[in-house]
């Protein structure tokens, strides 16, 4: 208790969380003190603000040429169940989206073999056609890193041909665990953390903001987990381009990791307590209630967590994964949860600006 | 902290305005001064509902049907002794026997249906008939409350489930459960099973169109019962769930998860006279129910290897024994199995 009032009064104070205070935290931080110092020092830095956004989930293939042993959603080519879009399909399915509030696309799909990265310029543009003012965030960097290998083009290239046809911003998945030894169990196939990195860094560069992501509760260590956090909160440093950090919680059914179940709710609220303390230099810290459910997404609010994400329009990844939250939350749901956490809604664009314009049902 | 007894206005101040991890505190400090080891209990048990015919048609029940829909039932004996003996197969040890109001069914029924479990299954102990199925069974046979759960107790009947307290307050249930059991008698059942040795449960359904204030009285009218009778093991509160139900319509806003935790933290700081505060897994999620044992829960139910009413309405969260002791493993937590008095059995 003596140690966690020094790393209070050092976070008062504003300054930086060291790797093995924030390991003391995860193996000794008491649930209830833990979570009011980070709620207290959100409340500093975002005041009673939680945010959301309305956006729709764009997932073209589940085809993937990369196994990854935590995903249920990946299929090799011709296996049941796989899928593909043509760029006429989701055009078809995102046809009403204005009509929906949808303010922005979220775009993340399988590594197809076969596949063109015309295809995907094709998409972008033909979406940014259509529906000018709803917001591209596309293409994890792991993506980025395939569409270089299948074009022949470096990734700056590729990131400036994708810009011209609309791309805005990036989300944050591939990120995982940037540890080799983890990497080595859990996505073999997968680029390497320096790598994510080191596109993220580019992709900053360019004025592309990212948000970042961790997934945990598989067979990472604490250790890991700061290690990963630790790496992040360099690159921001340096670039400022991250404009969320959002620690996803593994789904273990129906994937080739053998392990119990879920992460515990207590792992998953103070892993979020501990990333609003660590990453000093993230504005914002998001609850994917995808992965953790609405209730512990809600609760979350009391732990540090200013973002709630949306109302996710089609999500296919995590229910894949047999997640039992529900495949949609409507916005008044929302509102509700933030309102009886306490704290004001205020729905925002991809780039946390505050936008009005009121409920959409 | 509170150091005196909690009142009435106190609970009611602490439920509407203290920060809810506040709230927490308190109620875990509570836990640990009635039970200081780090352990969650919980039962090995099966759900099973001998009817759904029911006369109650309670406006959140998504589980009655009436004698004439085509999916009425009252269970056969065959396959109720093969649930049981599955139940026992899985180290169960008791089973949780509920039904609707059946219009016709008698006591001798149930003198029948206790007796013949007990004849094939003489150690499985029968937690069974709520308050309203008492009672229910009491007007349909002329006999007194006692009359009534003395023959119970005397064919087999070892506990009362708590269910049907919903909100013991009759504004509230003219509005949910017209045709139910008012406050008054569903703690006289209580009260007089307690004073012939039969011990049980409490519970309470909220988050359907009570105040804070009803809420609150809620506990108190339990406590008070528990200050005179002491027979009650535990408390249980889950919220209302809507899917399927009438009462769906017309509760636009459920409770949500923090509603649920403080509702959790008030009963144990409330019911100090009351040993075990339950988590409700099984309309809560594993996760939230691995929350509640920091805000004052100290038990786990039961396995439920069957559960039938909470999943009419909509809710499908399973879990089998494996997969609760895991859950409580990673919460924190030590785990053991215990009887439906409390008694434990086994760690794990």
């Amino acid at each position: 208790m003596k140690k966690f009032n020094e790393i209070a009064k050092k976070q008062r104070a504003g300054e930086r969380l060291s790797s093995a205070e924030a390991l003391y935290l995860y193996e000794e931080g008491d649930f209830f003190t833990l979570g009011k110092l980070a709620a207290e020092i959100n409340q500093k830095i975002n005041g009673e603000t939680v945010y959301y956004n309305i956006n729709c989930h764009i997932n073209p293939t589940n085809i993937c040429v990369n196994q990854c042993r935590f995903c249920a959603y990946s299929k090799q080519k011709g296996e049941d169940g796989a899928y593909e879009q043509c760029v006429g399909d989701i055009l078809g399915e995102v046809k009403d989206a204005e009509v929906l509030g949808i303010r922005e696309f979220h775009i993340v799909g399988g590594l197809h073999p076969d596949w063109p990265f015309e295809y995907y310029l094709e998409l972008l543009q033909s979406l940014k056609n259509e529906h000018p003012a709803i917001v591209l965030k596309a293409f994890t960097a792991v993506e980025i890193d395939y569409f270089a290998k299948i074009s022949g083009l470096d990734i700056l290239t590729v990131f400036k041909r994708l810009q011209a046809v609309g791309l805005q911003a990036m989300p944050g998945g591939g990120a995982e665990i940037f540890a080799p030894a983890i990497r080595e169990q859990i996505c073999p196939e997968k680029i390497s953390g320096a790598r994510w990195l080191e596109i993220m860094e580019m992709a900053h560069q360019l004025a592309i903001p990212t948000n970042a992501t961790m997934l945990y509760g598989h067979v990472e260590s604490f250790t890991d987990r700061l290690d990963h956090m630790e790496k992040l909160r360099s690159l921001q440093d340096k670039t400022g381009g991250f404009q969320v950090f959002i620690p996803l919680a593994f789904h273990a059914t129906n994937t080739a990791i053998r392990k119990k179940g879920e992460t515990s709710a207590i792992d998953d609220l103070k892993t979020l307590a501990i990333a609003r303390l660590y990453l000093d230099n993230f504005q914002h810290i998001k609850a994917y209630w995808v992965m953790l459910g609405e209730k512990i997404a809600q609760l979350a609010l009391l732990f540090g967590v200013n973002d709630l994400d949306g109302t996710v329009v089609r999500e296919r990844i995590t229910h894949a994964a047999g997640a039992k939250s529900a495949a949609g939350l409507s916005e008044a749901y929302i509102r509700n949860a933030i309102i009886n956490a306490g704290r004001k809604p205020v729905e925002r664009d991809t780039f946390y600006n505050p936008v009005s314009g009121g409920q959409h049902g | 902290m509170v150091e005196s007894r909690v009142d009435r206005q106190q609970a009611l101040d602490l439920f509407e305005n203290c920060d809810l991890l506040e709230l927490g505190e308190m109620a875990q400090a509570f836990r640990w001064r009635q039970h200081p080891q780090k352990k969650v209990t919980f039962a090995i048990d099966r759900n099973i509902n001998y009817t759904n015919i029911c006369e109650c048609q309670c406006r959140f029940c998504a589980f009655y049907r009436r004698p004439e829909d085509v999916d009425a039932f009252v269970i056969d004996e065959a396959v109720l002794h093969q649930k049981i003996a599955e139940t026992v197969e899985l180290g169960g040890t008791q089973i949780l026997l509920q039904g609707g109001l059946h219009p016709d069914l008698k006591i001798d029924y149930y003198i029948g249906l206790l007796e013949t479990i007990k004849k094939d299954f003489p150690v499985i102990h029968i937690h069974g008939f709520s308050p309203p199925e008492i009672f229910h069974i009491a007007t349909l046979s002329k006999l007194s409350l006692g009359e009534t759960l003395q023959q119970l107790k005397k064919a087999g009947l070892g506990s009362i489930p708590g269910g049907g307290a919903e909100i013991l307050d009759d504004r509230v249930r003219t509005l949910i459960s017209p045709n139910k059991i008012g406050w008054r008698r569903w703690l006289e059942v209580m009260e007089t099973a307690h004073g012939l040795g039969l011990r049980s449960t409490a519970t309470m359904m909220f988050g359907s169109l009570e105040t804070p204030k009803e809420l609150v009285e809620h506990l108190f009218r339990v406590r008070d019962v528990q200050d005179r009778t002491g027979g009650f093991t535990a408390f249980i509160p889950w919220s209302f769930q809507p899917t399927n139900t009438a009462l769906g319509y017309e509760v636009t806003q459920t409770a949500t998860g923090i509603d649920y935790l403080r509702v959790l933290a008030l009963s144990r700081l409330v019911l100090d006279n009351i040993d075990n505060l339950q988590a409700s897994w099984v309309t809560q999620g594993t996760k939230m129910a691995q929350v509640a044992l920091y805000f004052g829960a100290n038990d786990f139910g039961s396995t439920m290897i069957e559960e039938n009413v909470v999943a009419a309405a909509g809710v499908h969260f399973s879990s089998s024994l494996e997969e609760l002791v895991d859950t409580i493993k990673e919460a924190g937590f030590a785990a053991s199995q215990r009887d439906t008095l409390y008694n434990m059995i086994k760690d794990y």
